[in-house]
Order: C-alpha cells, then sequence, then structure tokens
C-alpha cells in the first residue's frame, strides 16, 4: 500500500507517494527524479549509492525512503553551486578520477562528508575511509589524490557561501 | 598531416596529438545527470523481473504462471511458448564461426524445457514495477526434474561423466590445437626440461553498472527501439533483426552512458531478446536493470584453465619448446565463441623466441554461466602459464628469473617478428612493434631488482618475508576489420564525430574529439561525438579486445583530416590561394597572412550545402561530411613488463603488494591522461585476479559467491603504490601509429604477483600454481613444503604440487 510523506532533499521539498517497502536510493531515483544516485549492489557493500544523511554518509539502499523523514538528504545534484562544480567535482575532473562514472557520485557524497566535516585525514585514514566503496575502473589511487587535493584547497580556501566546516 | 597543417597562425595538426586533456564525459557524469540505462524513464514504463533457474542442471517438468498473472500490476509473465510467435528461432545463434566446433550449444531466449546453469532465465514478468514484477515472480510454480551437475571442467570430460546438456552426446564442445616447429626434436635435445601444473579460476566483468535494456515499440512506425547496456550495439541490432525477422531499418540500438564494460557487455543476451519481445508485446516501453545477484550468476564470466605444461631449454635457458595441455571451462553455453581459448594460447608465445610448440586444448561444457572475454580475454591466463614456467626453469637451472627471460625475449632489432600462428580469423600473427628486453630493463632498474636480494635477506633477518616477481607481456589489440567513423560538419559550424564504436567509460568520446580537434584546430568542447547508435551509422563492430581507439580512432583521424582538406580545396577555390597558403584556426579556413580573406566552417559547409539551381565549388563532393572505414586486419601488439614487491605474513598466510611497477608501450598515445587511466584501472583488476577474486561454486555448481562479501573486488585499502613507465614505439599498422591500451594492465599482474610470492617464500621452496591464491592456500603451501623438507632434507624441495 502506498503512503504518502516528505523527504528534504537537497534543500527542497519532495513529495512521495510510495510503498513503505521502497529503499530510499529507488524513492530518490524514482519519486524523486534524482537519478544521480546509483544503484550498485544493494546490499550496502559497493557505496555506489552513498549519500549524505543529516551530513552522513548513508547507503541509500539500506534506508527505507520513508525512514528519511525529517532528514536532511544531500545527493550529488546537490553538490554544484549552479554551472559552478564543486571543489570536489573540480579536483575529480583535474585527477581523472573517474571513467564510467557509475560509481562516482557515491565517491563524491563519501568525500563531501569529509568536506563539510572539516576533518583532515592522513594518507592512510583516507584510503582506509575509501576502502568502503567500489570501483571498477580507477585503481583508486586518482580518486584519493582528488579527495585529498580537494581537502586541501578546503583547507587553505575561503569558504564557499553555504558550507561551514566547524 | 597536410601541407597547410604546417601553416604559422593556424593549428597544426598533430599538435593536440600526446597531450592530456580533460574528458568531455566528466562534467554529466560528475553532476548526477548523466544518462545510464537505468535513468531512462518514460511514461507507461513497465518493469521485467527474471524468474531464474535455481538449479545447476535440470529439467523442467511444468511452469504454472496463473497465480502470477493474477497479481494486481502484472501484465504479462512470458515464457518460451509465449515469445516463440515473435522469433524466426528459439536461440540466440551468436558463435563467432570456427570449424573446430563438436557442438552447438546456443542459448534459447528463455528456458526451452531444461536449464543448464543456475540464473538461466525460464520465464519474466512485466509489471507496473520492479517491486510487483519480483512479488510475481514467488508465486510462478516450476516443477523441476533435477539433473546431474557437471560442476566441474577436469571431471566433464572424465570418461562416463554425466552430461551438462541431456540431449548432447558429450562435453566436449572444442578442441584446438596450435603447434609448428619440431616439438620432438626440441625436447630430445634439451639440456634441461621444466614442468607446470597450473590453475587460473573464474571471476566476472564486475562493471559497477549491471545490465540493462529499455525497449521502445512504436506501432505507428513498426519500429522497435533498444536502449542497451551493451559493448555492441551494432551487434546487438543485427541479432535482434536475425532473431525477431525484422528488417534493420526498423531496429535502432542505442547504449546510453554505460557504467563500465569490461567483456561481459559485448554479448548479446537472452533478456536483450526477451525485453524486446515485451515491449512488442505490450506495446508499452519496457525495463529490465539487472540486479547483482543477478549479475553474479546470468551474466558471462571468464577464466577457468587448467594447464599442463613442459618447457625445454637448451643449457644456457634458451627455449627450444612448449608443449602440453590445457583444459578450458566453457560454461554451459557457446555464447561468444572459441576466442578466449585462442588468445590464452597465443599469448603464451607472444613475449618470446620460441621455436616450436604443441599445445592441445580441450574445450569443456560445464553447467556454470557462460563463459565469454573478460578484461584480458585469455591473455592473463597465457602470460601466467608462461611467466610461472620461466620461473621454474630460473630456479632449477640456479639462474635469474630476469636473466632467464633477457635471453629468450623477443629483441627490438628482430621486429617485425612473424610468428607461425594465426590469429582465430586466419590472420597471420607477427609482432609489429616494440622493445621488450627494453620494457624489462626498465621495471628491473625501477624495482632496483639487482640490490633486492640484499634488501631481502636483511627482511628475513627479521622474520619478514618479501619478495620480488616479474613478467612480460604482449597484447593482441585492434581486432580489426573496421570500426567507422562519419565525421559532419554542419551549415551552423557545428562539428559532430559519429562512430560505430561503444563507449563503456573507457573515454571513447574524448579520444575522438581529440583527434578531430586535432585535424580542425578546435577544441575538443566543440565537438559532439556520437557513440553506440545504429541510426548514426550503418556498421559497427564495438568495444572489446582493446580495439576502438586503434581502428575507430584512425577512422576518426581519417575523416577528420578529410574534411579538412576539403575545407582548404573550398576556401582555396573562394580566394584564390594555393593550399600552402591557408590555415585552420578558430573555427575558419582562412589565408595566414590575411585572415580576413577566410570562411567560417559553417560557410564553408553551406557552401557545399546545394542551392537549388546553382553549382557546387569545383572539383569538390557535396556536403561537408566525411565517413572512413580504416581497415586494419592484422593485430597491434602492445607490450611491457610487470614487477611486483609482496610481503607474505607465514602466520596468516596474507600477502600485501607493496609495490608494482609497470611499463608498456601503446605506440603513440593520444592523451597520456587516459593511457594512466587504463593501466591503473588494469593493474587493480589484476590484483584482483592474483589475491581475491574467486567465483565460488558448490560439487552441484551452485554459486556460493553471489554479493559483494562473499565475492571480494579489490578496494582502496588494497591498492599498491604503482609506478607506470612508458614506452612508444609506434605500429606501423595505422597512420598515427596507435596500440591498445584496456587490457595490458591485467595480463602480467597475477604473474608477477605469484612470483614475488613464490620468491618471497623461497626459504620453504613452494611453488604458486594458481590465480587467485588466497591466504589458507598459501599456509597449506608452507606447511606441505616444511612436511616435504623434513621427509626429504636439503636440497629444499622444490616439485611441483
Amino acid at each position: 500500500m502506498k503512503q504518502p510523506y516528505h523527504l528534504q532533499v537537497n534543500g527542497r521539498d519532495c513529495a512521495v507517494e510510495a510503498e513503505p517497502r521502497k529503499i530510499l536510493a529507488d524513492v530518490l531515483r524514482e519519486d524523486c527524479g534524482l537519478t544521480g544516485t546509483h544503484i550498485g549492489c544493494e546490499h550496502g557493500v559497493c557505496g555506489a549509492c552513498t549519500i549524505l544523511l543529516d551530513g552522513k554518509p548513508v547507503r541509500s539502499c539500506l534506508v527505507f525512503g520513508i525512514q528519511a523523514q525529517g532528514a536532511d538528504i544531500r545527493t550529488v545534484e546537490g553538490l554544484a553551486d549552479g554551472d559552478e562544480l564543486h571543489p570536489l567535482q573540480q579536483a575529480f575532473m583535474e585527477h581523472h578520477a573517474l571513467q564510467c562514472g557509475f560509481c562516482t557520485p557515491g565517491f563524491l557524497m563519501l568525500g563531501a562528508a569529509l568536506w563539510e566535516s572539516g576533518a583532515k585525514p592522513t594518507e592512510a585514514e583516507l584510503q582506509a575511509l575509501l576502502s568502503s566503496n567500489l570501483c571498477r575502473c580507477t585503481g583508486y589511487g586518482n580518486i584519493q589524490k582528488a579527495i585529498a587535493s580537494a581537502l586541501d584547497a578546503r583547507d587553505q580556501a575561503p569558504k564557499r557561501s553555504g558550507e561551514g566546516a566547524p | 598531416m597536410s601541407a597547410a597543417g604546417m601553416n604559422a597562425g593556424g593549428s597544426k595538426a598533430g599538435s593536440l596529438i600526446g597531450k592530456s586533456m580533460p574528458r568531455l564525459e566528466d562534467k554529466a557524469l560528475l553532476r548526477g545527470t548523466a544518462r545510464f540505462i537505468d535513468d531512462i524513464n518514460l511514461p507507461g514504463m513497465l518493469h521485467v523481473a527474471f524468474l531464474r533457474s535455481g538449479f545447476a542442471h535440470a529439467r523442467i517438468e511444468r511452469i504454472d504462471c496463473a497465480a502470477a498473472r493474477a497479481l494486481p500490476g502484472v501484465h504479462a509473465v512470458l515464457t518460451l511458448d509465449d515469445l516463440k510467435p515473435l522469433l524466426t528461432t528459439p536461440y540466440l545463434v551468436v558463435a563467432l564461426p570456427s570449424p573446430h566446433f563438436k557442438l552447438d550449444l546456443h542459448r534459447p531466449a528463455l528456458a526451452d524445457g531444461e536449464v543448464r546453469h543456475v540464473g538461466e532465465p525460464i520465464a519474466a514478468v512485466v509489471a507496473d514495477s520492479r517491486y510487483i514484477a519480483e512479488d510475481a515472480l514467488a508465486l510462478i510454480e516450476v516443477d523441476y526434474d533435477p539433473l546431474p551437475a557437471v560442476a566441474d571442467c577436469r571431471a566433464a570430460l572424465q570418461p562416463g561423466a554425466d552430461l551438462s546438456h541431456a540431449d548432447q552426446p558429450h562435453n566436449l564442445v572444442a578442441e584446438l590445437r596450435t603447434e609448428f616447429g619440431d616439438i620432438e626434436q626440441a625436447f630430445a635435445k634439451a639440456a634441461h626440461i621444466s614442468r607446470a601444473d597450473l590453475w587460473v579460476h573464474r571471476g566476472g566483468g564486475h562493471s559497477m553498472e549491471c545490465r540493462g535494456d529499455v525497449a521502445i515499440y512504436d506501432d505507428v512506425q513498426d519500429h522497435l527501439t533498444l536502449y542497451s547496456s551493451t559493448q555492441a550495439p551494432h551487434a546487438a541490432m543485427q541479432q535482434l533483426a536475425k532473431i525477431l525477422g525484422r528488417p534493420e531499418t526498423g531496429l535502432r540500438v542505442i547504449t546510453p552512458d554505460v557504467g563500465g564494460g569490461f567483456g561481459p557487455k559485448l554479448i548479446f543476451y537472452p533478456e536483450d531478446v526477451v525485453v524486446s519481445c515485451a515491449a512488442l508485446l505490450l506495446k508499452r516501453p519496457v525495463k529490465w536493470v539487472e540486479d547483482r545477484r543477478e549479475n553474479f550468476i546470468a551474466t558471462t564470466q571468464e577464466r577457468d584453465q587448467y594447464w599442463s605444461m613442459e618447457i625445454a631449454v637448451d643449457d644456457q635457458a634458451r627455449i627450444l619448446g612448449l608443449r602440453g595441455e590445457m583444459l578450458h571451462d566453457h560454461g554451459a553455453y557457446t555464447a561468444r565463441g572459441l576466442n578466449v581459448a585462442y588468445g590464452s594460447a597465443h599469448t603464451v608465445v607472444m613475449p618470446y623466441e620460441v621455436p616450436a610448440y604443441d599445445l592441445n586444448i580441450k574445450l569443456a561444457v560445464t553447467n556454470k554461466v557462460p563463459v565469454t572475454p573478460v578484461r584480458g580475454a585469455g591473455q592473463p591466463q597465457g602470460a601466467f602459464a608462461m611467466e610461472r614456467l620461466l620461473d621454474v626453469v630460473a630456479q632449477e637451472m640456479g639462474l635469474d628469473r630476469a636473466e632467464v627471460r633477457r635471453r629468450n625475449l623477443v629483441r627490438a632489432e628482430d621486429m617485425p617478428r612473424s610468428k607461425p600462428i594465426v590469429t582465430r580469423g586466419g590472420i597471420d600473427v607477427v609482432l609489429d612493434s616494440g622493445d621488450l628486453p627494453a620494457a624489462q630493463a626498465d621495471v628491473l632498474r625501477a624495482a632496483d631488482w639487482d640490490g633486492f636480494k640484499a634488501r631481502q635477506r636483511a627482511a628475513l633477518a627479521e622474520g619478514r618475508y618479501i619478495g620480488l616477481g616479474l613478467a612480460n607481456f604482449v597484447e593482441a589489440t585492434g581486432r580489426g576489420p573496421f570500426e567507422p567513423a562519419t565525421v559532419r560538419v554542419d551549415i551552423t559550424g557545428r562539428i559532430s564525430v559519429m562512430t560505430g564504436a561503444a563507449a563503456m567509460g573507457q573515454s571513447t568520446k574524448s579520444m575522438l574529439a581529440q583527434l578531430v580537434a586535432d585535424q580542425l584546430g578546435v577544441s575538443m568542447q566543440q565537438i559532439e561525438a556520437i557513440t553506440g547508435d545504429t541510426a548514426r551509422i550503418a556498421l559497427g563492430i564495438g568495444g572489446f579486445n582493446s580495439r576502438q581507439t586503434v581502428m575507430a580512432g584512425s577512422s576518426a583521424h581519417l575523416a577528420a583530416k578529410a574534411i579538412r582538406e576539403k575545407m582548404i580545396k573550398i576556401v582555396g577555390h573562394r580566394f584564390n590561394a594555393v593550399e600552402e597558403e591557408l590555415a585552420v584556426a578558430d573555427g575558419r579556413v582562412f589565408v595566414a597572412n590575411d585572415p580576413e580573406r577566410g570562411m567560417s566552417f559553417g560557410e564553408i559547409a553551406q557552401a557545399v550545402a546545394g542551392l537549388p539551381g546553382y553549382v557546387l565549388p569545383p572539383g569538390v563532393s557535396a556536403g561537408l561530411e566525411a565517413t572512413e572505414y580504416f581497415t586494419q586486419d592484422a593485430m597491434a601488439y602492445t607490450n611491457g613488463a610487470a614487477v611486483a614487491e609482496v610481503e607474505v605474513d607465514v602466520e596468516t598466510g596474507d600477502v600485501r603488494v607493496h609495490r608494482l611497477i609497470l611499463s608498456h608501450d601503446c605506440g603513440q598515445q593520444i592523451n597520456p591522461m587516459i593511457v594512466d587511466g587504463q593501466l591503473m584501472g588494469g593493474i587493480a583488476h589484476g590484483l584482483g585476479n592474483a589475491l581475491f577474486e574467486r567465483m565460488g561454486f558448490d560439487d552441484q555448481a551452485q554459486p556460493v559467491t553471489t554479493n559483494y562479501g562473499e565475492y571480494l573486488l579489490v578496494g582502496a585499502g588494497e591498492m599498491p603504490e604503482v609506478s607506470l613507465l612508458h614506452r612508444s614505439s609506434p605500429t606501423p599498422l595505422n597512420p598515427l601509429g596507435l596500440k591498445g591500451v584496456g587490457e595490458a594492465g591485467v595480463i602480467p599482474t597475477p604473474a608477477a604477483i605469484a612470483s614475488a610470492i613464490e620468491d618471497a617464500l623461497s626459504p620453504f621452496g613452494v611453488r604458486i600454481c594458481q590465480a587467485p591464491i588466497a591466504p589458507q592456500e598459501i599456509l597449506s603451501l608452507i606447511e606441505a613444503a616444511r612436511q616435504n623438507a623434513d621427509a626429504n632434507p636439503a636440497p629444499l624441495a622444490a616439485g611441483m604440487r
């Protein structure tokens, strides 16, 4: 039985009418029209569907849409500021951190959580953190370089509006 | 390069080639606005779920779909009988031709009364949503009569073996023999003979995006469009034309953004047929997207091979001959051909001078997912076999492993080096270019090969077991005969390049744009690259065998060059200037020392677009469009070498790869950033094949690794430090000297890592004879070696298992 509910996605209201069993990834893709969140395994292992739920990276295949009511949901579509790419997106492009790009939204949101937390992991810590997501194309090195360089830039540049590092 | 391209003030053709340029594909992928197959949503679209066999081998006595059909939201439940009225044949006849087939094992579009592997589709539910479709699967009743399953390709060929297909006489689908030279003489005069029994295990392509189809039937035009996450759209269209009995004009196959291919997506699948039929029957758009479990049990896999080999060498360790047997697991059906086995057989002898060779290959039918190319396509196994054998030679003769290889590598001064073998298409194999000894020397130097023994001894004194391993490789790339490209400039000056090549994430659009931009003196962003759409170009072959940069790239280069030359001719006529006076830049062709005298690309296109009653410029044909079918029959051979450094924990069997060095030579690089990306991805895949990726089946051929908790892909934490070294020996086979790079990383990596593990464990005298090798297997080998050493004290045991 479908139920109506609302989600807050990228700062906007999204009215949903879906069965309670529908996973958040499917709700975002089908009911909110945000197909940037990709589904790679539906087991919570590959991390392609990673989004931010109240600022924390979460696998949207392991959450029912209806459970995300009231949460601040952020997806890859919310990263860029209009035509201006987020520094993480820019860094991914510069470092060739994507090939097919299917896993990329998940890695970007993982990176966005780090970016927004203000944390500055060591190389080893970052490598361990990135182990939560799978990529078949890149061999990970360029993803790690891209995120590290974006975090460096964050700590050297003035903050972007609307993003507060603690 | 045209002479006009050399003019000062204009772009020089060739100036963009070899530069790392940002990719055209990135922005949409980064913003989440790319369009993958599952992102296509259409009004009235229905969703398909497949009922798949839970048995590896069974007769189907009865299928009862009544309850499923009655479920609200279900529009149809289809079995093979429901499809038959639409099909010219119930079978997907896709095998590449070969005289060596002994059995025809075509897959049915849906089960034909017998299922031959777990995951084989039996029925399809079409419903309002995937959720409902999957609910309905549980309501389909199937009466199975289980049959004995063939779970092991070795058992398959034993006398009295159970049959993989109840209606076939045996399990030997094909037998191939690759032989040249006098093998008996080679072994008769050998100073030393070494032997090895080797096993390379099965894994998958594991693109992060699974397969998928969206079929749209337009009954006004009687036209079927299939969006498919395929590496070979034209092949899919041709197969659909045959099996549906429809003219090609009534069909269009389009690849949207594809989330990785790695081989399995080049295959035409039963699901492609069923989804198309569902759209034809229901006259509604229909979508099916494979889930990950389906990907594990229904998408093709590769690599199970058992090798039993002997190598004969002279007293200087120079190879005299190689002989042996290889057993190849073909899976349950012929979903592609004998090509993987061919690739393995050839790879063995490519990097080295081998005077005599006799390899007999048997391809066994099993009740497992069909086997077709996965990145590397038989070549990693061939390299594994040869490199492991050479390590045995070195060890048994007390020689350095690198020195044994150096004495046998094909020398640069002998290029091009003809090999006495032919491809599966009957084309002579000639190593066209490259300097293999130099590539090996590169990696040895970077690894400090000569200084490693001292480091190893020092580490051992601390109780640490480190080792270095080496492997050479040759990759067959650029499979012919052609991949066309059309370059067009329209009357607004917009430039497009269209090709049969299919993009699956390997930067194909950027590659094409870079080559066209190079000729036309514009930025890559000004070029629209259209790949994988059968409506845009008549023929195409697709993306596999590291072929598209070589084949489509050459065609795009030549087509753009033809456009450039045509524009120069038109402008030269208009302004009474000779070719040498003209320049091409900023979307214009103009007189170099008087830039006002010139035309924009749009004006030039207009000049040949035709006005009723007016003549075309003299000596030029209509339209600013050029199509090239660059044809290259012979393969272009990329080569290289790899060194791996590992540390083995002898208490746990854990292997850490500390460093991987890869030297490679793909001739002229177009975009070095993309080349490096391809190599890195291949290395990661090879690391998985060496240590982690294991597609498990039980003794009833039931898959036991069907998610990423059970089947281990390499993660960021497993990646070693990687050094990439480049050489450039352009091939003479195509105008730009291009060789492919897509599979280079995966080919030598498992062999180099196995060699390194063996080196690390040399105090125990163990042999690494398989890939992947798991920690518990390493512990068993160490334990067996210890017991062997206890039973037979010095010298250290070195016998094969």
